[in-house]
């Protein structure tokens, strides 16, 4: 099997580092070789954070630059942040909801408008989809559920190497139980808007 | 994954685990009865795992008040049989160095790892120092794993290592091995030995200058005994895959070799060191001689580069040495598999392709870390700053320190002017104080006071320093993700433990101005504050509130969460609230209205102070 590579970017808070993990063990679950890295900053929230994962073959979790074969991008602006990654060949997820940076209130950066952002991720990927993960989250019950609408989107691309039921056991193995319910709901919002597309 | 399967996990089981977490298991797996620490990003989370686990599994665990202590505490258990673990950031090993260096002369009996986990490229550290040099100034053995299962299992080789030589042994990790998962494959864990025996041999743990003559002979004699052992060990490898030319390499940096390698179908004869130093002489001599140009790949320093050159010399070996030396990879900064390609291309006649990648048109906002909502320490600066702005005080100096609180360096506070390490603000504003007639606002917090505030404080008092010392107790090592720190009631085994009262160290220490406030009554701290700056000679504030993560997750508990909200019919726009105060809850829609975000908003309700004409309110 060729080694597949997934780059997920987004901000601290959103569930980034849970959603890579779960990968990871479904990935070591089948007996596959799995290697993650991750980076974020210190303790506080709001910052950058970015994971990567390697299936298959790979000793480094670090993927080279247009290399990734999926980017999952939980906030916009983090996306295009990590468009060095993509290639043409990429497929990427896009959530489209903002998080605005607080130093744009300060007038220390700007933040584009959402339709200029999509219209900056459409002219640049070839493969791209955009979803409302917030608002799916919302409607699966809780808006911390987000990962797990992006994490289903990501199992709907095509040429993603585990399967759906793969990662559903994964994610009960690893989620709190109380909140497994809206976690799978909002899985399948995600699994099933990208399927529809 | 919870992390009690890290002592659960069964022999031969499968585990996904972070560097980090490898190796708590690994030390497990080695015996170790005995763990110490000061947490420092990126080990912390060795220390969380153990804070959780070590009641469990039967072995001590403690945070040390610094990592000079940590060593002393992990050092006198070895010395007592008992296999001891201490690890710590690679600055944490600046701290420790004193007494480091005496491990090495005196040797244990106990088999002793030192874990330095280094920061190449400085994700979350003031420097980018290879702490593999800290090897060979002491006389240390080093192992450098390159992935989560390698430092699992290196722990257990570690303690073997350092009981047949006598020595403690270094082990180094870089931010991408300590924070990398990978699946690890499980062994059997051996249990602790509870207590250890300290035999009395003076001559042997006492190095007064006679003593520490013979010491270092003996030292000397242990690391020759220590390099055979690495010239032979397995952990040192060869990976075949042709012979244009030669690769050496360790750790981390191991890993984008052997990938770009391997995807690039180039024929290099990879050495990965791991057993380092000593330098394995003469593995790497008849490696040299199978080759004729060499690539040295390692982060960050030359070292390894510069040991080759030396065996290289030394033997009148014809092979060209490429590295950091030659400009063939950059000197500084962390490595990728971009960087190791492109270094690559330079040496190898074989085609390297290069991999188009795309690029964005537009400009994206930046994302600093900043101070939490709700956030404690925001109120402090608010309320020193509106003291210092009340007494017209100009050119006021503010030291600072290491932790969230740093994170005051950004607009609109702008309070950080000085820092050079953990515990110097206070250091350094003693200096600034004798040296000028600035008025001095040193910030230091709760876990950096007891670190290596304390010491600096006495010499402020002894030395007749004039200045205002706030320490922001937020009742916890928060930036490492919320360690106990020595002014909370409980320790890292969980157990309740005596709190040491800043205030009255500080009194004790002779400081006759000392006051606690809670930074959350602004008007209050700041009358404090104008007070404490009045004051002429060296005044300490305590400046007392649990750190937002706490209480969001005790309401959270709780259940009794409320959030603010601005009244749209009082509201102004003044934008007080956004660029004063700066809460990250605040946010201006499009048509210049002010709101604050209630999925960010964490009901501290301090905002409600700051905001001239009251139109901030509890959400209904
Ligand atoms: S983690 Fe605690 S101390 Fe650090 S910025 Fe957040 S609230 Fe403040
Ligand atoms: S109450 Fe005000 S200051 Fe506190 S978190 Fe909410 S918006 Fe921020």
């Amino acid at each position: 099997m060729k080694t597949y590579k997934i780059h997920l970017a987004g901000v601290g808070g959103q569930g980034t580092i849970k959603a890579s993990s779960i990968v990871g063990e479904a990935a070591m679950k089948k007996g596959i070789n799995v290697v993650m890295s991750e980076l974020h900053g210190m303790a506080q929230r709001g910052g950058v954070v970015i994971t990567e994962i390697k299936i298959g073959d790979a000793h480094s979790p670090v993927i080279e630059n247009g290399d990734a074969d999926l980017i999952i991008g939980f906030e916009p602006a983090e996306v295009l942040r990590s468009i060095k990654k993509a290639s043409g060949k990429t497929f990427v997820i896009m959530n489209s909801a903002r998080i605005v940076p607080f130093t744009v209130s300060l007038g220390m950066s700007t933040y584009l408008d959402n339709p200029s952002l999509i219209k900056e991720a459409i002219k640049k990927f070839s493969h791209l989809y955009i979803i409302d993960a917030e608002k799916l989250a919302r409607k699966a019950g809780n808006i911390m559920s987000l990962n797990m609408v992006l994490l289903g989107s990501a199992v709907a691309v095509p040429g993603f190497p585990l399967g759906r039921e793969e990662i559903i056991q994964s994610m009960k193995e690893s989620l709190p139980e109380k909140t497994i319910e809206i976690n799978l709901k909002a899985f399948d919002l995600g699994f099933e808007r990208i399927k529809n597309m | 994954m919870n992390v009690t399967r890290i002592l659960t996990g069964k022999k031969e089981e499968k585990l996904f685990l972070l560097g980090n977490e490898a190796a708590v298991r690994g030390a497990l797996e080695g015996g170790v009865s005995f763990v110490s620490t000061y947490p420092g990003t990126p080990s912390s989370e060795i220390g969380d795992v153990f804070s959780k686990l070590a009641k469990k599994a039967g072995i001590y665990f403690e945070y040390s008040t610094n990592e000079k202590v940590a060593v002393e505490v992990s050092a006198a258990a070895a010395a007592a049989g008992l296999r001891s673990f201490v690890f710590m950031k690679h600055v944490g090993l600046n701290v420790a160095a004193d007494s480091f260096m005496s491990t090495a002369y005196l040797g244990t009996k106990g088999g002793m790892v030192i874990l330095t986990a280094d920061d190449p490229s400085m994700y979350s550290s003031q420097n980018e120092q290879d702490n593999r040099i800290y090897a060979r100034i002491a006389g240390v053995p080093l192992l450098e794993p390159a992935d989560p299962q390698e430092v699992k299992d290196l722990m257990k080789f570690g303690f073997k290592l350092s009981e047949q030589i006598h020595l403690p042994v270094l082990m180094r990790t870089t931010t991408r091995v300590s924070h990398m998962r990978g699946v690890v494959h499980l062994n059997d864990i051996v249990s602790p030995k509870g207590k250890g025996f300290f035999e009395k041999a003076p001559s042997k743990y006492v190095p007064v200058p006679a003593n520490a003559v013979r010491m270092r002979k003996e030292l000397s004699d242990k690391l020759a005994e220590a390099e055979k052992i690495a010239d032979s060990s397995e952990v040192n490898k060869v990976y075949d895959f042709g012979n244009e030319f030669g690769i050496i390499t360790s750790g981390g940096a191991f890993n984008y070799v052997i990938d770009v390698v391997k995807e690039n179908n180039i024929p290099a004869k990879i050495l990965k060191l791991t057993f380092t130093y000593p330098f394995p002489q003469h593995l790497v001599k008849e490696f040299l001689s199978t080759v004729k140009d060499v690539l040295i790949v390692e982060e960050v320093e030359p070292v390894m580069e510069k040991e080759v050159l030396a065996i290289i010399g030394k033997y009148q070996i014809p092979v060209n040495v490429y590295g950091k030396l030659t400009d063939t990879l950059p000197r500084i900064y962390e490595y990728s598999p971009d960087i190791i390609k492109e270094g690559i291309r330079k040496i190898s006649a074989h085609t390297v392709n290069k991999r188009r990648y795309l690029k964005a048109d537009i400009t994206l906002p930046v994302r600093p870390p900043i101070l939490c909502a709700g956030c404690p320490h925001r109120a402090t600066y608010f309320a020193v700053k509106d003291a210092v702005k009340k007494l017209k005080l100009k050119d006021v100096i503010f030291p600072t320190d290491i932790g969230c609180y740093t994170l005051g360096i950004q607009p609109p506070y702008e309070m950080a002017d000085y820092l050079l390490s953990m515990g110097s603000s206070i250091g350094a504003g003693t200096g600034f104080s004798h040296a000028t007639d600035q008025k001095i606002v040193s910030f230091i917090g709760d876990s950096t006071f007891f670190h290596a505030g304390l010491p600096a404080l006495v010499n402020a008092v002894h030395n007749k320093a004039n200045l205002l010392i706030v320490v922001m107790d937020n009742r916890t090592t928060a930036m490492t993700g919320r360690q106990p720190s020595p002014s909370e009631p409980v320790n890292g085994m969980g157990e309740t433990a005596p709190e040491i009262s800043i205030e009255n160290s500080a009194k004790g220490i002779g400081v006759e101005f000392v006051k606690t406030v809670d930074p959350y009554n602004l008007a209050k701290a700041r009358e404090v504050f104008e007070e404490a700056l009045g004051y002429d000679g060296v005044s300490v504030v305590i400046s007392k509130h649990p750190c937002a993560l706490i209480t969001d997750a005790e309401r959270k508990k709780k259940n009794i969460w409320m959030t603010f909200t601005i009244n749209q019919s009082k509201c102004t726009k003044c934008m007080v609230c956004v660029k004063e105060w700066t809460c990250p809850a605040f946010y201006i829609e499009e048509d210049g209205t002010v709101h604050i975000d209630p999925l960010i908003c964490d009901g501290c309700g301090v905002c409600v102070q700051v905001c001239p004409e009251k139109a901030i309110e509890v959400r209904k």
